[in-house]
């Protein structure tokens, strides 16, 4: 990987995340998510327990967190497996961070429907707004991650900023979402157009008769032919 | 028991057998990587793919498949042969052309199967992915971009070895097997990842660059490091072992081998005695065996004269030394160097009456004073097995880690006389209950955990749930060859011999010994060789054959590999020459003279295999107390061949005393 992040060497992380434990309010949401599992089952929990702890963490670096390698081990510890096992989770998924990220976490899909309708337009929307892949830009702001498809397809071109999705996207959409995110305001999730989630664009092309109110189809069955 | 047809041969396999199984059964190889029989089933290098009627119209992994009845399969149809020639491809994509650099050559399963079932041309022209090595210990050397993630070795480390060290990182393209944050893997059993690796990923590291497998010779023979008597096979070249290798033996060691087992090796071609050396004014010197003979004939011992055998000797070595000192008038032979004095009037007592293989039917055991893992480390595995299968495991003595889950008791051998509620109702409750006495517990344990094992009914109808743990290859033979006083060693001191004979014995404290005239008849120069008047070089267990028997009194013969280096002669030679110039001949020409009157003195000796022991427990004073201390403080480095091998060396200062070679490695 050509844009490979930078992880800080293991002493640093040991120096500051060696005492990581959940705050007050994670330790009670922690063993909320223990108690969905049966005895000797606390394995399942790893995958929720590597969310929060990275959660928390980002909470405590005011980012969007990341999982420092003595995190991970605090979360094998709670659930009692060994740390290589949680360890090859975190690893598989590339929701979980390996390398410290920035405020928002940028998330520019870039997979074939994406690409078709633009992406590159996306993308070249963050590179001059100063966003480099695999990078966070020096104000601590933005890191940006090109993606594998994240089955947002009909809205085609997106991003995911932090835990929303910004769809329907081009160049000038994607700039004023990321100007609006470094002013601190909190742009509209969703799709960047005038469309309902993935609905057609311009309103329903079918059951347009639903819209305003239920309507009964079954009478005009048959009739269309 | 299903029924089913493989390539038209009709085949009943048991219950839960799976496809790839009754293939073997009808006598159809498989081609496999990532299954193993002693693993669990991972599914995920397909090679194993076959056609399976009735089922989808696409080829199967016979492996995950169970058979079921009315099955069948073909495993030599155009189908089959299509997806092992793809499977094949697939896998060599990333694997690189490094065969002629390549450690595992000539003795891989990738190069094998790619010649038997691979296409021959390779349609691949884009680059290969390159995957950086991981550190991975002193043991095992890694080539990581040579990985085709079959995760044998992950599987190992987790349920065989119980040491979660190894995993796989990443995901699809980017997955790498790694130890955790690449450092070294903290387990006794590390090497037998290599034996599994099916590619040249793993190899061994000492072993690297050594030498090629067909132009090894190969002798079977019995390892010394512990007691339990892992059958090995020695490949050398030349003079020189250059590795140990298991064999499969069901009964004792299935098909693993600890790491002193495999790596002390290398301590046969360093620190050895080759030439025999008399102390003049305080330092040895060197001289010819006639001079040295000279010297112990001038002791004019008479008949106050003793024998003490190590740890590391074959049954010849020490009847040829019983012999001698008979002849000389005394019976003055000891085996247990430490000090150790049990009552041995009962080898069933002091015998893993269990079996190693009965370990895993066990229910319910108490381990007195041992640890397990460090004094037989495939006794350990047993364990850990039958815990697989529901067992309860409960410990007397020092927590420590043993791999798996252990009830721990205390550290009191009093507790023997009234166990805690919870362990003395499930050895209670239990089918096949067992205790296995511990080295750290036998002095002062012994007699407590006999009577606990009468009261509690631990020996029933066949069943004998009564062990004692040894760490000495030579000790049960050398029980039955009667090394052993009612005082042990210190009854030796007592009597004051003038001229003691030490065969290979270096634990001995030898301050007891300093009016003796001290004659060593060994292979290493090590503490024994220190202490000595004279010094007879002897050959060490690759360089003679021998006859061992192991911890649960199994009877089993090695051979020699090599020729012992310099001047060096098989022990029983040297005492047989000795004997005729201290006028004391003993009654043999040959080895198989030697073994005659050895089988004639013991007749159990002379059949392989296990020798049953009677169980008639002596009553003792059983009164038991005083804390557990383990004998072994340093795995790596329990005997003077491993304390002469660079490997071990390396091994106890990274994994014991933690020193750091991580870096110095890359």
């Amino acid at each position: 990987m050509a844009d490979a992040p930078h992880i800080p060497d293991e002493a640093e992380t040991r120096a500051r995340w060696g005492n990581f434990a959940w705050n007050e309010k994670n330790a009670e949401k922690a063993r909320e998510i223990l108690s969905r599992y049966p005895a000797g089952r606390e394995q399942s929990a790893s995958i929720p327990f590597l969310d929060l702890a990275q959660r928390q963490v980002g909470e405590e670096t005011n980012t969007q967190g990341w999982l420092p390698v003595p995190v991970i081990e605090f979360v094998a510890r709670e659930i009692g497996v060994a740390y290589i096992r949680v360890f090859e989770v975190a690893t598989f998924y590339t929701m979980f961070n390996l390398a410290p990220v920035g405020r928002y976490h940028v998330q520019v899909c870039g997979t074939t429907p994406c690409m078709l309708r633009g992406s590159d337009d996306v993308l070249a929307a963050c590179k001059n707004r100063g966003l480099a892949k695999g990078k966070t830009t020096p104000d601590g702001l933005f890191t940006l991650t090109e993606v594998e498809c994240l089955g947002t397809c009909a809205n085609a071109p997106m991003a995911q900023i932090n835990d929303d999705n910004f769809e329907d996207l081009d160049y000038d959409k994607t700039v004023a979402i990321l100007d609006a995110l470094a002013r601190g305001e909190t742009p509209k999730p969703g799709p960047q157009i005038e469309r309902q989630a993935s609905a057609p664009e311009g309103g329903p092309t079918t059951l347009q008769a639903m819209v305003g109110e239920n309507h009964d189809y079954r009478g005009e069955w048959g009739s269309a032919a | 028991m299903p029924k089913l047809k493989v390539d038209g041969i009709e085949v009943e396999v048991p219950q839960g057998a799976t496809v790839l199984q009754a293939c073997e059964i009808a006598g159809k190889e498989i081609p496999r990587f990532c299954y193993h029989e002693r693993l669990s089933i991972a599914g995920n290098c397909r090679m194993c793919l076959v056609e399976v009627k009735p089922g989808p119209p696409k080829p199967q992994a016979s492996c995950a498949l169970p058979a079921a009845d009315g099955q069948e399969i073909r495993t030599d149809s155009a189908m089959v042969k299509a997806a092992r020639e793809g499977v094949m491809e697939f896998l060599l994509i990333n694997h690189p052309l490094d065969c002629p650099i390549c450690d595992q050559g000539g003795e891989c399963d990738l190069q094998d199967q790619s010649v038997a079932y691979g296409r021959g041309i390779s349609r691949y022209d884009e680059n290969k992915r390159a995957v950086t090595e991981k550190y991975m210990g002193p043991i095992v050397k890694t080539v990581m971009t040579r990985c085709i993630q079959c995760t044998r070795c992950v599987r190992f480390a987790e349920e065989v070895a119980g040491v979660e060290e190894i995993g796989a990182i990443y995901r699809g393209e980017d997955m790498q097997i790694t130890s955790y944050l690449e450092r070294a893997v903290s387990s006794e059993l590390s090497g037998n990842v290599v034996d599994l690796c099916p590619v040249g990923a793993l190899t061994s590291k000492p072993y690297a660059f050594e030498a090629r497998p067909w132009e090894l010779k190969k002798t079977l023979a019995i390892d010394v490091m512990d007691a339990v008597g892992t059958n090995i096979r020695l490949d050398s070249r030349g003079r020189q072992v250059l590795r140990a290798l298991p064999r499969i033996n069901e009964d004792v060691n299935e098909e693993w081998a600890h790491d002193k087992t495999r790596h002390a090796v290398d301590g046969l071609v360093r620190k050895r005695l080759d030439r025999p050396y008399v102390r003049r004014d305080g330092k040895l010197v060197a001289v010819d065996w006639d001079e040295a003979f000279d010297a112990i004939a001038a002791v004019n011992a008479g008949s106050s004269v003793a024998a003490i055998a190590g740890d590391l000797l074959d049954c010849e070595t020490m009847f040829a030394a019983k012999a001698l000192v008979r002849n000389m008038g005394s019976s003055l032979i000891e085996g247990r160097q430490t000090g150790m004095a049990y009552d041995v009037s009962n080898l069933g007592a002091v015998a893993f009456n269990t079996t190693i293989a009965g370990v895993e039917q066990a229910d319910a055991i108490l381990l007195v004073g041992t640890d397990l893992r460090h004094e037989a480390p495939l006794v350990n595995t047993r364990v850990r097995k039958a815990i697989k299968r529901g067992a309860r495991v409960f410990a007397i003595g020092p927590e420590t880690d043993l791999t798996y889950k252990v009830e721990w008791l205390g550290e009191d051998l009093s507790l023997l006389g009234g166990l805690p509620d919870r362990a003395a109702e499930a050895l209670d409750a239990a089918e096949r209950p067992m205790v296995i006495v511990g080295p750290g517990a036998l002095k002062n344990g012994h007699a407590a955990a006999l009577k606990l094992a009468t009261d509690g009914n631990l020996v029933r109808d066949g069943w004998n749930g009564f062990n004692v743990v040894h760490t000495a290859a030579a000790r049960m033979g050398g029980l039955m060859l009667g090394f052993a006083q009612p005082g042990g060693i210190a009854d030796i001191v007592a009597a004051n011999p003038k001229l003691v004979f030490f065969m290979g014995a270096d634990e001995v404290d030898f301050t007891a010994f300093a009016n003796s005239f001290k004659v060593y008849i060994g292979h290493h120069g090590d503490k024994g060789a220190h202490h000595a008047d004279v010094i007879l070089p002897g050959a060490s267990y690759a360089e003679k054959a021998g006859t061992y028997v192991n911890l649960e009194g199994r009877v089993q013969r090695g051979d020699a590999a090599v020729f012992a280096p310099g001047d060096a002669r098989e022990d029983w030679t040297i005492l047989r020459a000795l004997s005729d110039r201290l006028s004391a001949t003993l009654p043999f020409d040959t080895f198989q003279g030697l073994r005659a009157a050895m089988f004639a003195e013991v007749p159990a000796l002379a059949t392989e295999g296990l020798v049953r022991y009677d169980w008639n427990p002596p009553v003792l004073d059983a009164r038991a107390e005083g804390s557990v201390t383990y004998p072994i403080a340093d795995f790596y480095l329990t005997n003077a061949i491993c304390r002469a091998s660079p490997t071990m060396q390396r091994c106890s200062a990274e994994l014991v005393h933690g020193q750091d070679f991580a870096e110095a490695a890359e």
